[in-house]
């Protein structure tokens, strides 16, 4: 039987909606959570909860971002580089949450952040990660299966690269649900997403509770690759849309050959890889300037081990490792 | 049965991008410009990119709605250094199209759009014309196509609405429709010169009434509630007093109280800020003369 392994408690967690202004069931969620926020005598023995609205000017003007992308201004370059006037108005908000929520990497980082997004692509609720081994991130993704329909996507990249804000806490993940236009606020998306983050808060409480969790094994998407859209050699306009065959069909299997694109005079194109991969982010709205018009995953098996929360002695053994790191 | 001669349909022209964001019409204007479509048998076609800045900037407009800025006192006012850019455009688009009412003006304008509401293929119109009621009777033979007359002021006779489409995404299955809907548009006006007579009869026409607008929080505006789960989706079909319209971020379900009516532009994003959740309409049957083209 799998030795169980003891975690740090998640005392303190942030959720965090707006990061890209016109995505607005996190916005409406953030707000909705501020509104029946417990004043801080009330306040949870088990967890303090962070609501943050991560980009208020975007927000304010319903766009994904005011000068830049919010959501990747979390690397570590980013995060430390020089401060001036001309700095863009993104980079400054990146580095006031990393004060808040972080600092990145260091012992002072919120235990987990919830960071909520949607998208235009039929992507129905997936929790976004970089790391297919972060024990709290997949069983919170196997307590979510147990009750909603939900998919877990790997981004492979160093916590130094890094670039999107749940990367600032000690754990993290972006739950992103779809289909939903930018700008738009649909009410089962809505009710979806609430219902999630309230999984993971009561996840949270029994983790920190102490409830043992089980091992087991759970599928992840891990990315692979990104494919842009055919475009005309001197414009760099897009030549085509996604072929009606392929949209809408996130997560299931592209065969090389499948369609992949339809230019706008009709013609059809086809995937030419030689590996039949796993389609998602199919025609993102903000992905046409970024040059995705899909992304492309592989599927794997994962494994857990058991996790349990440490006992009292445990966390303070660990002050003292850290105490005495920081004499040496 | 009533019959009418009209002018032939000789200059047709086709508008995109009247709004920046809405795609199908964006690309289907740069394919025919690209494919320098520019006559279609008896018929002269223009093809026009109307807002090109918002186009650009994959946005719904820069200043102001282009789509609002047709009305008389608009186009009569004269421009100055002031002038938003989309007045501006308003006056050029009618100087080319043209002018409003007038005898060079161009004999049928379709302008493109595209709604995030699950509208599916509309032809909408400001005015009862014979024109538009027999290219609507036409297009329902051939696709499925529900109308409505609206009270909002286009320069444009005729505008191909199709949803639902998120702004900013362009999905090849919309882009189809709206092509198939235009191409089908021009071959009714190529029979139509010809001189074919095509049959009056009844077509059932949505007509404006009014709209709703979401529940507010009074001091900061903001939408206390979203478009309820049983109506998302459901445009055009009949709202009765006691349908739930709207779910309150909270959880409460508001309940319509009014005519039976039919709602459309259900959640249409850009119409949040024009305090509009949805509009309502009566249906209406309307009966049109049979028409063919006028003899020289």
């Amino acid at each position: 039987r799998a030795k169980v392994v003891h975690l740090s408690r998640l005392s303190r967690v942030a959720v965090c909606g707006g990061t890209h202004g016109n995505e607005l069931s996190g916005v409406y969620l953030v707000r909705e959570l501020q509104k029946t926020e417990k004043p801080l005598e009330e306040e949870d023995e088990l967890v303090s909860v962070l609501v943050v609205l991560s980009n208020p000017r975007a927000v304010q003007q319903c766009r994904r971002y005011t000068e830049t992308d919010l959501n990747r201004c979390f690397t570590h370059a980013t995060l430390n580089g020089p401060e001036s006037d001309k700095t863009p108005y993104e980079i400054t908000r990146s580095r006031e949450l990393n004060s808040l929520l972080g600092p990145k990497g260091s012992p002072e980082a919120v235990d987990l952040i919830c960071d909520l997004h949607n998208t235009t692509a039929n992507m129905g609720l997936c929790l976004i990660a970089y790391s297919d081994h972060d024990w709290i991130c997949l069983h919170i993704f196997r307590y979510l299966q147990a009750n909603i329909p939900v998919r877990y996507i790997h981004f492979d990249f160093p916590p130094k690269e890094a670039y999107s804000l749940e990367s600032v806490g000690k754990h993290g993940f972006a739950i992103e649900i779809g289909p939903q236009p930018h700008g738009v606020v649909r009410s089962n998306i809505y009710t979806t997403m609430k219902a999630g983050v309230q999984h993971v808060m009561d996840w949270v409480r029994f983790f920190n509770s102490g409830t043992i969790f089980e091992g087991g094994s759970v599928e992840v998407y891990t990315m692979v690759k990104n494919i842009d859209y055919p475009r005309d050699s001197e414009t760099h306009s897009i030549t085509a849309a996604i072929h009606p065959q392929l949209q809408d069909q996130d997560f299931c299997l592209l065969h090389p050959n499948d369609p992949l694109f339809q230019t706008f005079s009709g013609e059809t194109l086809r995937y030419k890889g030689k590996e039949p991969l796993y389609p998602f982010f199919i025609n993102e709205c903000a992905y046409y300037e970024k040059g995705i018009a899909l992304s492309l995953a592989r599927r794997k098996c994962v494994k857990m081990p058991p996790i349990q929360v440490k006992t009292e002695l445990e966390h303070q053994e660990n002050e003292w490792e850290f105490a005495s790191e920081e004499d040496e | 049965m009533e019959h009418v001669s009209l002018p032939a349909l000789s200059r047709v022209a086709i508008c995109g991008g009247t709004h920046g964001n809405e795609l199908s019409g964006v690309w289907i204007v740069r394919e025919m410009q690209k494919q320098q479509v520019e006559k279609v048998g008896s018929i002269s076609i223009t093809t026009v990119m109307s807002n090109p800045r918002a186009v650009e900037a994959c946005k719904r407009y820069m200043e102001t709605d282009l789509n609002r800025c047709f009305t008389d006192a608009i186009l009569s006012a004269p421009v100055t250094d002031v002038t938003p850019y989309e007045v501006r455009r308003a006056h050029e688009l009618n100087a080319q199209l043209g002018p409003k009412g007038s005898q060079e003006a161009m004999d049928l304008v379709c302008d493109l759009h595209n709604t995030t509401a699950n509208m599916g293929l509309c032809v909408i119109f400001t005015t009862f014309n014979w024109i538009s009621l027999h290219i609507y009777k036409y297009l329902k033979s051939v696709c499925v196509v529900p109308e409505f007359v609206s009270e909002l002021f286009l320069l444009f006779s005729t505008a191909f609405e199709v949803g639902p489409q998120p702004n900013g995404v362009v999905r090849a299955d919309i882009y189809n429709l709206m092509k198939e809907a235009l191409d089908h548009l021009v071959d009714w006006v190529q029979e139509f010169n010809s001189g074919i007579t095509f049959e009056g009869g009844e077509v059932e026409a949505y007509v404006f009434e009014k709209s709703i607008d979401y529940p507010r929080d009074p001091d900061t505006n903001e939408l206390t509630a979203i478009i309820h789960p049983q109506l998302q989706d459901k445009d055009f079909i009949l709202l009765k007093p006691g349908d739930p319209i709207f779910l309150s971020f909270s959880g409460e379900t508001v309940k319509y109280e009014g005519k039976e009516l039919y709602p459309f532009f259900v959640n249409e994003c850009a119409y949040y800020e024009k305090h509009i959740a949805f509009h309502l309409a009566q249906k209406t049957i309307l009966t049109i003369p049979s028409v063919s083209v006028e003899n020289d």
